[in-house]
């Protein structure tokens, strides 16, 4: 089969101009954020997460304690930086729908789902966290968490551009298999929310290390200038957790469908490749995440870590063991 | 004792759960960085000669071996000693708590996280009554008082955990059954050629530990035709697009052969063993006669890719004449023009084949008893005699009077992996079940609800519903004012 070539380069054309909405919106959500508002004042948040900290302990909370407050307000009053905030967060539809088409057109250039390559996996990784942020944020005020959003997925899309391009070309042999689309997508998916996981967990620990300072009643460090802009610990550490708990059986799917791929492939279902064992790791780590949750002595901080190192490792298996390590599945086209 | 009763109980807590889930991470790191023997016992090698000092050391550390290591092992043995340990005790509560009715509804219902109120002169045995009736429906347990409900849902969460934790046990039987009865061999075999199964046809064999040589069906193919495509221009010229091989197999001695194709990702499923596609190459047809023109030699050899463009190098051995003969040298399926970096080809597909050779005489060393690479000419006791490039169809008069060596064209191999594991379908069972007891131990919350109607003569009854989630989800504000509403006590209008 032949490529088409005009839609292959309708597609790059869109990328750019996704790239350009994406661009707006980071800049847009960063004014939106410098002349934002506190959405709660940091004294009044560590006050109420010390109370509410020693509430759950493993699967049987004590009754008499309140597992999760429900009068958790949104804080909707964003102050001056609301508009540039509608603004940011327009584009960051644009910017998806573009990337969304780019990858519609890229498909249709060679009728495969546009998932072969690095290149493509980076535009479906961009557009998977760009799109889990734009879902997220249709029935909550997400407007604070844009620019950690855009800054991430231009990056990606910069690096997919600049060092991962590869032209529109049909696919080897060992790709070209339905599960291809399952495996790949649900792997995708995943990766994009737990982008948007990890950047929660990160702004997690500003917050609580601004939250301990005030408890502490030390002066308002650098923690604070962020902190002041976006919703307390707890409800962040929530936030996170309830996406990392919603993402981690789709991520054992992908896993798993990976083996049965594997098994259809290469006459193996687990092999131990490179490529499997930092899945496998990646598998772990999240795991361990989910535990720490529900240890004594391991929410909070140390939990928010292990997310953030879960998310490392898959970076270090997309980076790193893609272009350097040798194994089975190097035949990304780069 | 006390300390064993430590120790166990050490073991079986979430902390060392934890730390166990940690190690096992850290320990499958040096896997993906040091080359496997497992997997490409080749690399081991290279290594092993590249780092003479550092090589061993690793070595004795498993490093070459991690997922077969003792260390590796012990880490997740543990790891399930205790998920067991913790398991087990988790399961029979669950089970006990699955039997028994949700505890009686605390005293003070607004110290809960949601918590309505409201005034109704409706009857409090009529509340009580009709609303159990009603939580029922909606797919609470509900446990009545004389002037309270207690109610709970949710129960699956902790079924799927239990699931989950039990499903990863049974992958790892299952893992370590399937290694244990199967094997795993690798096979070359070229166009027209056939296979049967037995040990002696595999070029690798590698069976369980508890394999026996019986256990191999008596299944046989012959291999009639191997087609592979590639690209043609562009940024991926010569990256393959599609291989087929077209096979003939008889299931069983007596079965009536049956045409399959077997694709990558397509493999041939029999007897309980699979057949994969895994590689190819070319196999050149040589016809030698000696001096005489005698023909002494005739066959097609298979000859192995050295890079994509499937310039492949092999050797014929023909033992028959004196002094005994030995070819070696280069299949190129689409030969370059330019040879300055010795014989190439430059294109994977058998456009315009030639084979450039060199011709050896003296003792090909097949009688010292060693065994020998069918790839590879020992030359120790050999002289090379000359060197040529042929097309098909060409003849080459060897010096020395040695004969004539006539290029009369080429086949391709096919390359099979071909394995049983009978762990395999019981692998995938427990992988979905972990997945089932996974999303729902993730996603199903875990809530309790109460009603309360307290009798007072002034103003009515007060009616109270209050709910808490025992877990993160969302919700639970929303499921408690559908419950209230499901309360038939109309709020009294002052
Ligand atoms: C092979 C090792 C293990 C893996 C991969 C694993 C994985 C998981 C995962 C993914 C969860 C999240 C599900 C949930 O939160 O309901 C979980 C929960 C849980 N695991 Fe494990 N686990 C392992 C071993 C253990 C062990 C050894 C224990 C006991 C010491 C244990 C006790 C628990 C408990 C109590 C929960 C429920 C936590 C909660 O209520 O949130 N697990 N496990």
């Amino acid at each position: 089969m032949t490529v088409n070539e005009t839609l292959a380069q309708a597609s790059n054309a869109m990328v750019y101009g996704s790239m350009t909405a994406f661009t707006g919106a980071m800049v847009a959500f960063s004014i939106s954020l410098a002349k934002g508002r506190k959405l709660e004042s940091i004294e009044d948040a560590a006050q109420r997460t010390s109370t509410s900290h020693q509430v759950r302990m493993g699967s049987t909370a004590t009754l008499d304690k309140p597992a999760v407050s429900t009068a958790l307000t949104d804080g909707e009053d964003l102050g001056e930086g609301r508009r540039a905030g509608n603004i940011g967060m327009s584009l960051t539809w644009l910017g998806t729908l573009l990337l969304g088409a780019a990858l519609l057109f890229r498909g249709l250039s060679v009728s495969r789902p546009p998932i072969g390559n690095m290149y493509e996996f980076s535009l479906a990784a961009g557009f998977a966290v760009s799109l889990t942020y734009c879902l997220l944020s249709i029935s909550r005020d997400l407007r604070w968490l844009g620019l950690f959003i855009t800054v991430p997925v231009l990056l990606d899309l910069g690096l997919a551009l600049t060092v991962l391009y590869t032209d529109s070309a049909q696919l080897v042999p060992a790709l070209n298999s339905y599960w291809l689309a399952i495996h790949v997508s649900a792997a995708i998916v995943s990766f994009g929310a737990f982008t948007v996981g990890a950047a929660l967990s990160a702004l997690y620990l500003v917050a609580q290390v601004a939250e301990d300072r005030a408890a502490d009643g030390k002066e308002p460090g650098r923690s604070a200038a962020i902190a002041q802009r976006i919703p307390s610990a707890d409800r962040l550490d929530l936030m996170s957790y309830r996406i990392h708990a919603f993402m981690f059986p789709i991520w054992t799917f992908a896993v798993i469908a990976g083996a049965i791929w594997a098994e259809a492939a290469w006459g193996r279902y687990w092999g131990w490749d490179p490529k499997e064992t930092w899945a496998f790791i990646t598998w772990v780590v999240y795991a361990a995440y989910l535990h720490a949750r529900a240890t004594a002595g391991w929410r909070g901080k140390k939990a928010a870590y292990v997310a953030i190192g879960g998310y490392a490792t898959i970076l270090f298996n997309y980076f790193i063991v893609n272009i350097f390590v040798q194994g089975l599945h190097s035949y990304s086209g780069l | 004792m006390a300390t064993m009763r430590w120790l166990w109980r050490q073991l079986t807590s979430m902390r060392v759960a934890l730390i166990l889930l940690f190690l096992l991470a850290l320990a499958s790191i040096p896997g993906s960085i040091f080359p496997q023997r497992g997997t490409s016992p080749l690399r081991v090698n290279e290594f092993l000669k590249d780092n003479p000092t550092l090589g061993p050391i690793l070595d004795r550390l498993y490093m070459f071996d991690v997922f077969a290591s003792p260390w590796f092992a012990s880490i997740y043995l543990l790891l399930f000693i205790s998920l067991t340990g913790c398991v087990l005790p988790r399961a029979i509560e669950h089970y006990r708590e699955l039997r028994s009715q949700p505890p009686a509804a605390p005293k003070n219902l607004s110290r809960l996280p949601v918590h309505l109120e409201w005034h109704s002169s409706a009857k409090v045995s009529e509340v009580i009554s009709e609303t159990a009736t009603a939580w029922k429906k909606r797919g609470w347990r509900v446990r009545q008082g004389d002037d309270w409900l207690s109610a709970e849902k949710g129960y699956a969460r902790e079924t799927g955990n239990l699931l989950f934790h039990l499903s990863l046990l049974v992958l790892l039987l299952a893992v370590g059954y399937g290694g244990a009865v199967g094997y795993r061999g690798t096979v070359i075999v070229r166009e027209d050629s056939g296979f049967a199964n037995n040990v002696t046809q595999y070029d690798t064999f590698a069976p369980g530990r508890v394999f026996g040589a019986d256990q191999l069906p008596p299944f046989a193919f012959e291999l009639k035709e191997f087609e592979a495509t590639f690209q043609r221009g562009g940024q991926q010229n010569g990256a393959p697009r599609a291989f087929r091989a077209e096979l003939m197999v008889k299931d069983e001695p007596s079965a009536e052969p049956r045409a399959v194709t077997v694709e990558v990702n397509h493999p041939l499923r029999t007897s309980g063993i699979t057949v994969y596609l895994v590689g190819h190459g070319f196999a050149p047809e040589f016809t030698v006669r000696d001096a005489t023109g005698k023909v002494v030699w005739q066959d097609a050899s298979v000859f192995l890719p050295q890079d994509t463009a499937f310039t492949s190098s092999g050797v014929v051995k023909v033992p028959d004449t004196v002094p005994q003969l030995g070819l070696q040298g280069f299949f190129l399926p689409t030969v370059s023009e330019d040879f300055s970096n010795g014989p190439v080809s430059k294109f994977p597909a058998a456009d315009n084949p030639e084979v450039y050779l060199s011709a050896w005489q003296g003792d090909l060393g097949l009688d010292s008893g060693m065994p020998q690479s069918v790839y590879r000419l020992d030359t120790a006791n050999m002289k090379r005699i000359g060197i040529e490039e042929l097309a098909p169809g060409e003849v080459w008069n060897l010096p020395n009077s040695g004969g004539t060596v006539e290029f009369t064209g080429y086949r391709q191999w096919a390359s099979f992996v071909i394995t049983k594991d009978p762990g395999k379908g019981w692998a995938l069972g427990a992988a979905i079940a972990s997945i089932i007891g996974l999303s729902l131990s993730l996603l199903i919350p875990r809530r309790r609800a109460w009603l309360r109607v307290t009798s007072s003569e002034d103003q009515g009854n007060l009616i109270e519903v209050a709910g808490l989630s025992k877990t993160e989800a969302p919700g639970l504000a929303d499921e408690v004012l559908q419950l209230s509403k499901l309360v038939r006590a109309p709020e009294d209008k002052q």
